[in-house]
C-alpha cells in the first residue's frame, strides 16, 4: 500500500475523527434547529443538510463563505470512518456483534436517508366531497404541460419540466409539431396588468396574454406558508417560423391557445403531476372537534377507489395516523379547507421507505447486546466480589 | 438505638403518608367537597368542579389559596360558588394577578392598593376595562414572539378577565339571582331571553348532563341551551330541567346561607347521578379526591427530605442516615407512581401526553432508577441524586401546571394511545437517564472539589453508575427518536422532517454517543466522564424545554418567557459545573478521588 493509502486509513480509523464527526453533527443540527425560525424547514434543509458546505453571506456584501461542513460532507467522512474501523479494527467475534449491528444498521440509515432525499416525491390532492382525482400535484415543482386539444375525446399531454426551461436548448418531442425555445426564466416572480403599472418593466412576449402582462422577479421562498411563482417566456417555433413568444406562470391559471396545421394546443405552467393507474373519489369528509372547544379530535375523508384494471373498487377511510398504502404511494390525510368540503391529502412516493424501519431494528437490537454483555458482566464481577457492604 | 432510629423514621414517615390520604372534611356547615365532586364539561373533559376552581385559580391568580375580601382564606370551590351565585361579592375578591407597574397605571391603581402588592379585585378593574381592551387589541396585532412584556401583560389580563366573565354565568343569567322561581314562570324567563343566548353562546361549562350514562360528551348542555333549547318533550328534557333546578336551588340555599337546604340538594343531585350516570360520577369524585390529597407535593416534600439525610449520611453515620434517605425516596417513589397511575386512569391516557406530564415522569423514571442503582451501591448517592431530580421535575411540573388544566384534550395528530405509548414514554425514559447521569456527575464534582468525602471507591462506583446510566440512555433515547420517526412515517408520510424537537431528541442521542466513544478511545477518564455527563443536562433540557421556545414545528405547544429565563440560569449553572471538574487536581479538597 502507498503511503498516501497508508495514511488515509489511519486517518478514517481514528476514534478521534469519529467523536469529532459527531461534535460537528451536533452543532450543524443545532444551527438548523435555531435558522428554521428565519428559513423554515425547507431552506434548513437545502442550506444545512442537503450541502457538502454551509454558506454565510458576509454583511453589507454579496459574498457568501463557507464557514461549516454540510449534512452531506460529514456523511461521506462518517461512512468511511464506519467501514475502515471495521475492516482494520474489530474482528467479527459474539462479543463485537452488537457493535457490528449497531453499525451496519446506520451505515444503512445513512445510505436510506440518502436515497430517500433523492427518490421521496411529495405530492398533495385537493379535492371537493363527490370530485374524482387520478393525479396528484407537487408541492413544490412545476411543469410546462402542452396540451393537444384537438380530438374532442381526448387530451395528449406533453409535459416539460421548468428546469428544462431554464436552459437555452430548444424543447422538441415527437408529439408536437413545433418546439418550445426557452427565452427567460424566473423560479419566482409575480405578474400586474401593464395598465395599472406607472412604468412598467417591458414586456418579451408577442403572443397570448403576456403582452398585457409585467413581471417582477422576486426571491425565492422556502415558507412552509408561502408558494414560488415560477414563471418563463418561451417561444413558440416551427420549421416556417415562429408562432410568437408566450409568457407562461403557474399564476395564469387559464391555459393560452395555440393553433398550428389546423391542430389546437393549450399551454399552461401547472403543479407537476403525478398521474395514478387508479382513480379517487372522495364521498365524505368528517371533521369531529371536541364538545366545547375548536381542539381538532379527528378528521377522516371517505374515499371509493377503483383501478383501471377493474380488479379494485372498494371504499376506503384515510384519517389521522391511519394512511393508505396503494399502488407504490402512501396517502395521509393533511388538512382540509372549504369549510370541510375539501378534503387535502399528502400523497408520498418513496421506494426506499422500509430502510430505516430495517435499519433501525438492527441498530436497536446491536445496542441491546452490546449494553447486555455489559451488564451481564458488571454483575458476574459482583457476584464474584467478596459481600458488598 | 441506632438500629431502632432508622425503624422509626421509616414509621414516622409512613405515618405522615397516611395522614396525607385522608384530607380534611368540610371546614363550616356546607358540604363543600360533595359540591366539589360534581361533574362538569369544560374543555372536551368531564371534571369536577374542584378542579375547575382550582385551575382557574391557578391561571387567574397563580395558585390555588384563595382570599375572600374579609382576608379569611376559603376553599377553590367556596370562591366558584361565589362566581356562579353571589357574582357582586365575587366581584371584590383579590383574584387578578398583576405584576406590570405598567398594566396597572391603566386602571390607574399603585402596588398599594393590591392585596400582597400584585393582586387586584374585578371591582377595581372594572371602570377602565374598555381600556385594558383597546390596549390588548393594540397588542394582539403585533406577533406573538415579538411583543414586549407590556403587551404580554395587558392579553394576558384581558384573557383573565375574559374567563372569569364567562365562568360567572355559568348557572345564573346576568342581574338574574333568582332563577329558581323564574324556572316556573315562562313570562319571566322570557325576560331573560337575551341573557340565557350569552349564556348558550359564551358558558365555558356545560354542567347539564344527557338523562343517562349512554349519553356521550357531546350531549352535555350549558344552562343557557338546556333552557332555550330544550329537545321535543321526552326524558332527556324533563331531566335536565330537574338538573337546572337543581342547580338553581343550591344557588338561592347558598344565598341564604342555608346549609341544611344546600346539603340536601348536594346529596340529591349526587344521588340522581349516581343512579343514572355511575361511571362518570365515581371518576368525577376520584378526580376532587385526588386534587385534594395532592400527591406530588407530599412526593415533593419527601424527595428534598431523602435529598438532605442523603447529603447528611456522607458527613456523619453514613448508614443509619442513608437508610433513612432510601426510606424517604421510596415513600416519595410510591406517592408519585399512585399520583401518575390515578391521572392514567382518568384521562385513559399512556403517562406523557404534555409538557406538564413529561416533568412527572422524567422525576419518575430517574428515582425509579436511582431505586434501583442505591440497591446496588449503598453509598446514599443515588438516593441525593434522586432525590435532587425528584423535587426538580416536581417544581418545574408545577410551573407548567399555572396555565390551567394539566390532563387537557390531544388534538388529532396527537390522538394515538398506541404511539404515545411507545415513542413518548421512551424518549422520555432517555431524557429521563441523560439527566440521572448529569446530576450523579454534579454529586461527583460537589463532593470532590468542595468537600473530603469523595474517596477513590465512591469515586469508582460514581464513575461506573455514570456510565452505566449513560448506556442506558442511549438506548432508551435512540429507541424513542427511532420511534418517533415511524410514527411520523405512519402519519405524515417522511420517517424524518427536521422539525426542532426531532434534532433535540437526536442531539440527545450523539451526545451519548460521543460521550461513549470517548470513554471507549480512552479520550476522557473520570473527570471527562463527569464533564460530558453535566453538558448531557445542558442539551437535554435544551431538547425538552429549548426547542418550544422556537415557537415552530409541529411538536410545540406554545410557551412563556419566564421558562425562558430559567432555562438560561439552568445552562449557565451546569456551564459553572463544568468550569469546577477543570479545576486542577491539587486544588479538589478530595484529593485521593482524583485520579486524571
Amino acid at each position: 500500500m502507498t503511503d498516501l493509502g497508508k495514511g488515509l486509513v489511519r486517518f478514517f480509523n481514528s476514534l478521534r475523527l469519529t467523536v469529532a464527526l459527531l461534535i460537528l453533527s451536533i452543532l450543524l443540527i443545532f444551527a438548523a434547529t435555531l435558522d428554521q425560525v428565519h428559513l423554515g424547514v425547507w431552506g434548513v434543509q437545502e442550506k444545512y443538510f442537503r450541502s457538502f458546505l454551509v454558506f454565510a453571506r458576509i454583511r453589507g456584501s454579496d459574498l457568501s463563505l463557507p464557514i461549516f461542513p454540510g449534512g452531506y460532507l460529514l456523511a461521506a467522512f462518517l461512512l468511511p470512518n464506519l467501514l475502515v474501523a471495521h475492516f482494520c479494527r474489530f474482528r467479527l467475534s459474539w462479543r463485537k456483534s452488537g457493535i457490528w449491528l449497531t453499525h451496519i444498521g446506520l451505515i444503512l440509515l445513512l445510505v436510506g436517508q440518502g436515497l430517500s432525499g433523492l427518490l421521496q416525491r411529495d405530492n398533495q390532492i385537493r379535492m371537493d366531497i363527490g370530485q374524482t382525482r387520478r393525479y396528484s400535484e407537487s408541492f413544490r415543482e412545476a411543469e410546462l404541460a402542452v396540451i393537444d386539444v384537438t380530438r374532442a375525446d381526448f387530451d395528449q399531454v406533453v409535459a416539460i419540466p421548468v428546469s428544462k426551461l431554464d436552459g437555452k436548448q430548444s424543447i422538441q418531442n415527437p408529439l408536437l409539431p413545433f418546439q418550445i425555445r426557452p427565452v427567460a426564466y424566473y423560479p419566482n416572480a409575480l405578474l400586474r396588468a401593464r395598465s395599472q403599472m406607472p412604468s412598467p418593466l417591458p414586456t418579451l412576449a408577442t403572443a397570448g396574454v403576456g403582452p398585457e402582462l409585467a413581471v417582477e422577479p422576486a426571491p425565492v421562498t422556502y415558507r412552509t406558508d408561502e408558494s414560488n411563482f415560477p414563471t418563463a417566456y418561451v417561444e413558440v417555433v416551427t420549421t416556417e417560423g415562429s408562432l410568437g413568444t408566450y409568457l407562461v406562470s403557474s399564476m395564469i391559471v387559464e391555459p393560452q391557445e395555440v393553433t398550428y396545421q389546423g391542430r389546437t394546443f393549450h399551454l399552461i405552467l401547472r403543479a407537476e403531476r403525478d398521474y395514478f393507474p387508479f382513480a379517487l373519489t372522495l364521498t365524505k369528509f368528517t371533521h369531529d372537534i371536541y364538545p366545547g372547544t375548536e381542539i381538532p379530535k379527528d378528521f377522516a375523508s371517505t374515499i371509493q377507489l377503483k383501478s383501471d384494471d377493474g380488479r379494485d373498487d372498494r371504499e376506503i377511510r384515510i384519517f389521522m395516523n391511519n394512511p393508505l398504502r396503494y399502488g407504490g404511494r402512501a396517502f395521509y390525510q393533511a388538512g382540509y379547507a372549504n369549510n370541510d368540503r375539501t378534503t387535502v391529502l399528502q400523497v408520498v412516493r418513496n421506494p426506499s421507505w422500509l430502510v430505516p424501519y430495517v435499519s433501525c431494528a438492527l441498530i436497536a437490537l446491536g445496542l441491546m447486546i452490546e449494553f447486555g454483555i455489559h451488564l451481564i458482566g458488571f454483575f458476574r464481577r459482583r457476584g464474584k466480589a467478596p459481600s458488598s457492604p | 438505638m441506632r438500629k431502632n432510629f432508622s425503624t422509626l423514621v421509616s414509621l414516622l414517615l409512613l405515618a405522615w403518608v397516611g395522614a396525607t390520604l385522608l384530607p380534611s372534611g368540610n371546614q363550616g356547615s356546607f358540604d363543600l367537597s360533595g359540591v366539589g365532586r360534581l361533574p362538569v364539561l369544560a374543555d372536551g373533559r368531564l371534571k369536577p368542579l374542584d378542579t375547575i376552581a382550582r385551575t382557574s385559580l391557578l391561571m387567574i391568580q397563580g395558585r390555588q389559596r384563595v382570599e375572600a375580601p374579609s382576608g379569611v382564606t376559603v376553599e377553590p370551590v367556596a370562591w366558584l360558588l361565589d362566581v356562579f351565585y353571589r357574582p357582586s361579592l365575587a366581584d371584590s375578591y383579590p383574584i387578578f394577578r398583576i405584576d406590570h407597574p405598567d398594566v396597572l397605571s391603566i386602571f390607574g391603581l399603585g402596588t398599594g392598593d393590591g392585596t400582597i402588592g400584585v393582586r387586584f379585585s374585578f371591582v377595581q378593574l372594572q371602570s377602565k376595562l374598555s381600556e385594558l381592551d383597546r390596549q390588548a387589541d393594540l397588542a394582539v396585532g403585533v406577533d406573538a414572539t415579538v411583543r414586549t412584556p407590556f403587551q404580554r401583560a395587558v392579553v394576558e389580563l384581558r384573557d383573565h378577565v375574559a374567563y372569569y366573565a364567562r365562568l360567572k354565568y355559568t348557572v345564573e343569567p346576568a342581574g338574574n339571582d333568582d332563577l329558581l322561581s323564574d324556572l316556573g314562570d315562562p313570562a319571566r324567563l322570557a325576560a331573560d331571553q337575551s341573557a340565557l343566548d350569552a349564556m348558550r353562546d359564551f358558558s365555558l361549562l356545560r354542567v347539564i348532563p344527557p338523562a343517562r350514562s349512554d349519553g356521550r360528551p357531546d350531549q352535555w348542555r350549558s344552562v343557557g341551551r338546556a333552557l332555550l333549547e330544550p329537545e321535543a318533550a321526552g326524558p332527556e328534557t324533563t331531566a335536565s330541567l330537574s338538573r337546572v333546578r337543581s342547580y338553581a336551588a343550591l344557588g338561592a340555599a347558598w344565598r341564604d346561607g342555608d346549609s341544611a337546604a344546600f346539603n340536601d340538594q348536594v346529596k340529591a343531585y349526587a344521588a340522581d347521578l349516581t343512579a343514572n350516570l355511575g361511571a362518570v360520577a365515581r371518576k368525577s369524585a376520584w378526580e376532587a379526591y385526588f386534587n385534594k390529597v395532592d400527591p406530588f407535593t407530599s412526593s415533593m416534600a419527601l424527595y428534598v427530605l431523602a435529598f438532605l439525610l442523603a447529603a447528611g449520611s456522607w458527613l456523619r453515620w453514613p448508614e443509619g442516615l442513608g437508610r433513612c434517605a432510601l426510606r424517604a425516596m421510596e415513600f416519595g417513589f410510591v406517592l408519585a407512581t399512585a399520583g401518575i397511575l390515578v391521572r392514567m386512569w382518568l384521562e385513559e391516557r399512556p403517562p406523557v401526553t404534555n409538557l406538564y406530564s413529561s416533568a412527572l415522569f422524567i422525576g419518575w423514571g430517574s428515582v425509579g432508577l436511582c431505586l434501583l442503582l442505591e440497591r446496588l451501591n449503598r453509598n446514599a448517592v443515588a438516593s441525593a441524586a434522586g432525590g435532587m431530580i425528584g423535587f426538580s421535575t416536581l417544581i418545574i411540573a408545577h410551573h407548567l401546571a399555572l396555565s390551567g388544566d394539566t390532563m387537557e384534550m390531544m388534538r388529532a395528530v396527537l390522538d394515538s394511545n398506541f404511539w404515545l405509548s411507545t415513542h413518548v414514554v421512551t424518549v422520555t425514559t432517555g431524557y429521563a437517564a441523560t439527566f440521572l447521569a448529569g446530576f450523579l456527575a454534579i454529586i461527583y464534582i460537589l463532593r470532590g472539589v468542595l468537600t473530603r468525602s469523595l474517596d477513590p471507591r465512591t469515586a469508582e462506583s460514581l464513575a461506573r453508575m455514570v456510565y452505566g446510566i449513560v448506556c442506558f440512555a442511549t438506548f432508551f433515547s435512540f429507541v424513542g427518536t427511532v420511534l418517533g420517526g415511524i410514527w411520523a412515517d405512519q402519519s405524515w408520510g417522511r420517517f424524518w422532517g427536521w422539525d426542532p424537537k426531532e434534532n433535540g431528541a437526536l442531539i440527545i442521542v450523539l451526545w451519548n454517543a460521543v460521550i461513549l466513544h470517548c470513554r471507549w478511545g480512552g479520550i476522557i477518564r473520570q473527570r471527562g466522564l463527569m464533564a460530558m455527563a453535566v453538558f448531557g443536562n445542558i442539551v437535554t433540557s435544551w431538547s425538552w424545554f429549548g426547542t418550544n421556545m422556537l415557537g415552530i414545528g409541529l411538536h410545540s405547544y406554545g410557551f412563556t418567557s419566564a421558562a425562558f429565563y430559567g432555562l438560561i440560569t439552568f445552562v449557565a449553572s451546569q456551564l459553572l459545573l463544568i468550569a469546577l471538574v477543570l479545576v486542577p487536581r491539587e486544588r479538589w479538597r478530595s484529593r485521593a478521588a482524583a485520579t486524571p
